[in-house]
């Protein structure tokens, strides 16, 4: 089978700011990336799927309505703050694998070390430049060799047992990768909730 | 003859906008950001940043009204207001912006701040005019621009 033209890897933004917004998106899209921004943490974890604490429903990797290959936060937010959001996207199961970048217009020795040892992939002080985005594709090219290392190892299990009754697994990267900008397709695995 | 005297007129400004110290090397960044697929780029990014810093302005100086003075709301607003600066090459807002926060633990902020909406005043003036000349020399214009 010809390779076809691949899917663009989709990259969710993170900034209170919006013309920072418009211009990491910019800067994104001319690196060839899908992108879609938002403008707070808590908004970010809802894109992502994870509920706040409130909510009695707890999340996993195949509920994620569209997949996201890396997510680019800025540290200096209202509320939740990148290193908060940072936190809760390692604190997830589901979305612990999903390399993050953090953004900071200051250069705190102690604010990047902090950031690296929670697991963050990358560190960019602002004003983010093209020649940053290069840094991106290795970060998401590493985690999906360790994504597909682990499909593989569940694939095995899963054809040691029987049929697996959920269609939609372990195809998960083809599957998710529809997305459009800013909208959230629902998918087949929404209707168990239903 | 009409073209090549804008387009003289559009060189010349960037020049003194650099040589002046408005804006520095992150607008050129913006420029290069600038093509077919997004002719307008510069131009959006600017207004969106002079939406933004308005209103930022007008938080700070409301906050300076209040007695007593919140100076942790006034750090985070110019600290905002730093932070765009800096992504569109706003050079001179952006070292302004370091001395009113310097000055934050001084009291004397007034100062401060009206010197900081005036650069913000001027800039603007000297950006709109010059995305005037840009719109005036047309699409052409943008794209041999944003090559330099």
């Amino acid at each position: 089978m010809a390779v076809a033209t691949e899917t663009p890897f989709h990259v969710l933004a993170v900034d209170d700011s919006l013309p920072d917004r418009k211009l990491i998106e910019r800067l994104l899209k001319t690196s060839s990336f899908q992108v879609t921004t938002v403008d707070s943490g808590s908004k970010a974890l809802q894109f992502l799927g994870l509920h706040d604490e409130e909510s009695p429903v707890s999340v996993h990797a195949d509920q994620l309505d569209v997949a996201v290959n890396l997510i680019i936060t800025d540290y200096c937010m209202p509320g939740m703050t990148g290193y908060d959001l940072l936190k809760k996207i390692k604190e997830s199961s589901s979305l612990r694998d999903i390399p993050v970048v953090i953004m900071s217009s200051e250069n705190i020795p102690s604010r990047i070390n902090r950031c690296l040892e929670e697991g963050a992939d990358e560190f960019f002080l602002k004003p983010v430049r093209l020649s940053d985005m290069s840094k991106l594709k290795p970060h998401i090219l590493k985690s999906r060799c360790k994504e597909h290392y682990h499909q593989e190892q569940h694939q095995q299990i899963d054809s040691n047992s029987n049929e697996s009754s959920n269609p939609t697994n372990n195809s998960s990267n083809s599957r998710k990768r529809k997305a459009a900008d800013d909208e959230i397709l629902p998918q087949t695995n929404r209707l168990r909730h239903s | 003859m009409e073209y090549s005297n804008l387009r003289r007129q559009i060189i010349c400004m960037k020049k003194s906008l650099f040589d002046q110290g408005y804006l520095d090397e992150q607008f050129n960044q913006l420029e290069e950001l600038q093509d077919e697929s997004s002719p307008n780029f510069v131009e959006e990014v600017v207004v969106l940043f002079f939406n933004d810093s308005s209103r930022l302005l007008t938080n700070i100086e409301q906050t300076l009204e209040k007695y007593p003075q919140d100076f942790y709301q006034l750090d985070s607003l110019v600290h905002q207001l730093k932070g765009s600066g800096t992504s569109i090459g706003a050079i001179r807002m952006k070292n302004e912006c370091s001395v009113f926060k310097a000055h934050c633990n001084d009291k004397s902020l007034e100062g401060s701040l009206q010197k900081m909406k005036r650069e913000h005043a001027t800039l603007k003036k000297k950006l709109e005019t010059y995305f005037q000349l840009m719109r005036q020399a047309g699409p052409r214009e943008r794209a041999v621009n944003s090559r330099k």
